[in-house]
């Protein structure tokens, strides 16, 4: 009977053990990442868009193949980066997802990436499943259309995430000078 | 004993096939839709399709959500779905007594009925599919250039949206054998975020005329069809997480 006993207290340790073990904190219900979305790289790595929580990300979708609006998108970026302090740029990362998934290869973004003059390190170029262009646009709050010729109608948006995927600011106002809203939000977000 | 074993099989099967939705086969064709793209002007190819007979009823989204419980509206992820999800049902898992269970679901999100559909092995109809079947009356696959049916089908827009709903699939089918397109609720469709009601501009100067990147923004309309333009306005103004009292759906799937 001891024996049971000691056999039983063991197996309760043990199970509590196992229960004590660091649980991942459940995500916010408002965060992005509950889609379980998963991306490839331009590196062909494959990875779920929930494991850029962590760190604040700027977040916009585009298309390889437009010629006006989306190179903007990519400078405005660019632009927001700029107006931050190292320290702050190292905090923030940077998330481009595709439109076009079945035409933006991994060799198609990393030849974008190349063009384009993107810092690999902290910017991320991805082709999502095709299924969940629609649910990551809804997320975000992008409108758009698939044309006749092939380019893509689409609403040009800048998204800040926090380190759990909410929505923290937006700004449709895209080109050389930051949304100084939107770059306010971007230093709150990344203050330590 | 396997006759019998046959018998208790195939009982389950009969009693329920009066009650479940089914998917009606639409061939494919020519079709002029009321909404003038500037990229594709004329008559746009529809591929076959099939599209379920009529709206998702509370009972058959109840199943799913009993299915799914990360869709319970006290589970679901507020990205999701606002928070009058579901709200008339008296609790997650439960619908009140009576035509509930019958009556079309409504206050449901685009995600919530893409995931139902997807769970279905199916997708939500584009809306290029939702508008060719509801083109057609009890007879004529084609209806809207006869000027009474128009006005029959904006009859039921101009009714209170307080009155209690139908039963689903309670009229009478038209020419696809679909049911109820028009009368009974607005639905999602695939691609609501792809009505991009605005003209295209790609001036930087002002911000409120560059949200397109691209060509193509919805110019010109046939004002005609003013019942089809009605569900456009509705559907361009909406977020994924949105829900409406009056807004439901059905499911759609590629032609087998």
């Amino acid at each position: 009977m001891k024996r049971i006993s000691l056999v039983l207290f063991s197996i309760i340790v043990a199970a509590s053990a196992v229960g004590a073990a660091p649980t991942p904190i459940p995500l916010p219900r408002d965060s992005v990442y509950h889609l379980a979305a998963q991306f490839t790289d331009a590196q062909s790595h494959r990875f779920a868009w929930s494991s850029k929580r962590g760190q604040p990300q700027l977040v916009s979708m585009f298309y390889t193949s437009c010629k006006f609006v989306c190179p903007m998108i990519v400078e405005s970026g660019k632009v927001i980066e700029q107006s931050l302090s190292a320290d702050e740029r190292a905090r923030l990362g940077v998330t481009l997802i595709s439109l076009d998934p079945k035409r933006d290869t991994p060799q198609v973004l990393a030849r974008m990436q190349r063009e384009r003059d993107i810092d690999p390190a902290r910017w991320t170029l991805v082709r999502p499943d095709p299924l969940d262009v629609g649910a990551i646009a809804g997320l975000l709050g992008i409108r758009y259309r698939a044309l006749a010729d092939g380019e893509f109608n689409h609403t040009t948006v800048l998204v800040l995430l926090d380190a759990d995927g909410r929505v923290v600011a937006r700004t449709e106002q895209v080109g050389g000078r930051p949304d100084p809203s939107f770059l306010a939000a971007v230093r709150r977000t990344l203050s330590p | 004993m396997r006759a019998l074993a046959v018998g208790c099989l195939l009982f389950p099967l009969i009693a329920t096939a009066g009650l479940t939705n089914s998917y009606v086969r639409i061939p494919g064709g020519d079709f002029t839709t009321a909404l003038k793209y500037e990229d594709a002007l004329g008559a746009v190819r529809i591929a076959p399709f099939e599209i379920m007979r009529r709206p998702v009823t509370n009972a058959e989204f109840l199943a799913f959500v009993n299915a799914h419980p990360q869709w319970r509206r006290d589970r679901i992820a507020s990205v999701f779905a606002g928070s009058d999800y579901l709200a008339h049902w008296p609790a997650p898992g439960q619908l009140a007594p009576g035509e509930q269970g019958a009556q079309p679901v409504t206050r449901v999100s685009w995600f919530a009925a893409s995931a139902y559909c997807k769970a279905q092995g199916a997708r939500l109809p584009r809306w290029l599919e939702w508008e060719y079947v509801a083109a057609a009356d009890d007879t004529r696959r084609d209806a809207r250039s006869d000027a009474a049916w128009r006005e029959r089908i904006l009859g039921w827009y101009a009714r209170p949206a307080s009155r209690p709903l139908p039963r689903a699939g309670a009229q009478a089918p038209n020419a696809y054998g679909v049911q109820d397109m028009h009368g009974v609720v607005w639905e999602w469709t695939e691609d609501y975020s792809a009505l991009l009601v605005a003209s295209d501009n790609r001036t930087q100067d002002d911000p409120e005329r560059s949200r397109f990147c691209g060509a193509g923004a919805l110019s010109t309309l046939d004002r005609e069809n003013y019942a089809v333009l009605m569900r456009v306005a509705m559907l361009s103004s909406l977020a994924g997480s949105d829900t409406t009292m009056v807004l439901g759906f059905r499911c759609a799937r590629q032609g087998r």
